[in-house]
């Protein structure tokens, strides 16, 4: 674990009477990092941002936050904290500068620089036409965004934020994740979600999270590499009998996807598509389609929470 | 730290009709008191001239005022603070306070302050009425103090009990049910054992909060008295605090 390390989690685990929530959960968020957190719905996400935040006190381990301990310095790990839960925390009847107003006197900001706090956050999360407008009259998309601003009117070193684009529609979304990657510059972002492609486009680092345990931790750029070809699509205008096509080298399994659209699977590093074009040239089978697959980022996620054997072989490639 | 606490708090009561409904029915009720007690003493003052040492305008305006204050603030206090933590619990605006650098304490205490400064201030509307007698008769200041002060321990202790009862529940509706059963028996805890003075009976008039107000009322200042208001209001507070501690450690 490296030294700037913001959000440092240690063997946290969590327990609602006999059910465990959490489960030896540990890791790191770096300076300027975006982490995101995913799962199933009740896999853990909720809880561990709720343990980060100190809304929830973790049943063991232990939590630091900018580099003091969240559980014996509560108050002074929670200045570099801004918490986002997954509904925001606003009072209704105030309007947005007052709410904003009193986050920042909250976070013991000096009354001097209290108006620039707010005025800063109030722009960066495009509140500014809104300041004087009651909460409570908002759409549910600006007070989502007024949730953020107060995560980050105090310019916290740790921002949590859970679910921050729920209910939004797709161009708030775009917005929000603008804003997200615009704020990782001096901040530490940890995000849940459930949607996928958020996170290939505002995180750095994804965690995945399963019934209470930490299955898969690694950068996007990882993660996209286990999105592995392992199959090629082949389409054929005179196909031959199957059999013909089982035989190309390296070719493990064929399989019929409409007639004259076949998917070939082939074992890791034997891409058979060289082979499988030169044949059907030679052969004439009239080959007008031969396209890779890729595995979505949904088969990844559907398979790392699904079965225990991925997460064997991810501890062992850990290992080795 | 508090004070912000205890400012908000004030400020969202303000911007809720209720409070100004509060304070608008308050007036009506205990202007008719005052008026009706008014009207008893001018009955009675030409009687009461001719003994030496019959109780006063204070003793027969003032005294009952305040205790006619205390019975509308038993009703009062449990609607507003019922929402206190309940609501806030409710509407998930609590982990606003739990991320934020403050102590469960900071919050209790900001949020007591903050009721208890609206009624202080209803108790200060009550007071004006007494007050207003001046322009005409000679008050004992000294035991108009002394009653003032009663109302404003008695209204602390109210609240405190309030805000712990909040602490207990995410359903305003119970905080404010409990509140006033919890108060309306304290109040009159003290009947059991009634004329025959059991064993406890000692014990039961001092748990009741009337058994301390009445003496104040009548411009008699007991230190323990006072004591026991400010453990009311300790014991509720301090309870409040461990009750929202223990919503992080909830199981």
């Amino acid at each position: 674990m490296s030294a700037s390390a913001l959000i440092k989690v240690e063997h946290v685990y969590r327990y609602y009477g006999a059910t465990c929530a959490l489960h030896d959960v540990s890791f790191s968020v770096g300076k300027g990092e975006v982490l995101g957190l995913l799962g199933p719905n009740g896999a853990g996400k909720s809880t561990t941002l709720q343990i980060l935040s100190g809304n929830l006190a973790p049943s063991a381990g232990q939590v630091w936050i900018n580099g003091i301990d969240l559980l014996d310095q509560p108050k002074a790990a929670k200045l570099g904290l801004g918490y986002l839960p997954d509904q925001p925390p606003l009072y209704r009847e105030l309007t947005v500068d007052e709410y904003l107003g009193y986050c920042a006197r909250l976070h013991r900001i000096a009354a001097t620089q209290r108006r620039a706090a707010i005025d800063t956050a109030k722009q960066r999360c495009g509140l500014t036409a809104v300041g004087h407008r009651l909460i409570g009259n908002l759409s549910k998309g600006y007070q989502q965004r007024v949730g953020i601003a107060q995560a980050i009117v105090h310019a916290p070193a740790v921002v949590v934020l859970d679910e921050p684009t729920v209910g939004l529609d797709p161009l708030q979304m775009r917005e929000i994740r603008a804003l997200i990657r615009e704020l990782r510059g001096e901040h530490s972002i940890i995000l849940s979600t459930h949607i996928l492609p958020e996170v290939q486009a505002v995180c750095d680092r994804v965690q995945i999270i399963s019934a209470g345990k930490l299955v898969l931790n690694d950068s996007i750029d990882g993660l996209q590499r286990r999105m592995r070809v392992s199959s090629v699509i082949l389409g054929l205008r005179h196909p031959p009998p199957l059999w013909d096509l089982q035989a190309l080298p390296g070719v493990e399994s064929v399989e019929t996807v409409e007639s004259g659209r076949f998917r070939l699977h082939y074992l890791p590093e034997q891409n058979p598509a060289e082979a499988v074009a030169e044949h059907a040239v030679r052969n004439q089978w009239g080959l007008y389609e031969l396209s890779p697959e890729r595995m979505s980022f949904e088969q990844v996620f559907v398979d790392i929470t699904r079965s225990d054997p991925i997460e064997q072989s991810l501890s062992a490639e850990v290992a080795s | 730290m508090i004070w912000h606490i205890a400012a908000l708090e004030l400020r969202r009561l303000f911007m809720s009709p209720l409070a100004w409904c509060v304070l608008a029915v308050e007036q009506i009720i205990l202007a008719y008191f005052f008026l009706i007690s008014i009207d008893n003493y001018l009955q009675w003052q030409p009687r009461l001239a001719a003994v030496a040492g019959a109780p006063g305008v204070t003793d027969l305006v003032v005294g009952p005022l305040f205790g006619d204050a205390a019975l509308f603030l038993l009703f009062a206090v449990p609607m507003m603070t019922m929402r206190v933590i309940s609501e806030e619990r409710r509407a998930q605006t609590l982990s606003l306070l739990f991320s934020a650098p403050v102590s469960m304490t900071d919050i209790v205490l900001g949020k007591f302050l903050g009721v208890t400064a609206f009624f202080l201030i209803l108790v200060a509307m009550i007071a004006l009425m007494p007050l207003s007698l001046l322009t005409g008769v000679q008050l004992d200041l000294g035991m108009f103090w002394s009653a003032l002060l009663g109302v404003s321990l008695l209204v602390a202790s109210f609240v405190a009990l309030g805000v712990f009862m909040s602490t207990l529940t995410v359903q305003p509706a119970i905080a404010a049910i409990s509140t006033f059963g919890a108060l309306l028996l304290l109040w009159i805890i003290d009947w059991a054992g009634g004329e025959r003075a059991g064993d406890y009976s000692g014990l039961f008039a001092y748990l009741s909060l009337l058994r301390h107000y009445e003496p104040l009322l009548k411009g008699v200042f007991n230190t323990s008295d006072l004591v026991y208001y400010l453990l009311f209001i300790a014991t509720f507070l301090i309870l409040s605090i461990r009750r929202l501690d223990a919503d992080r450690l909830q199981h």
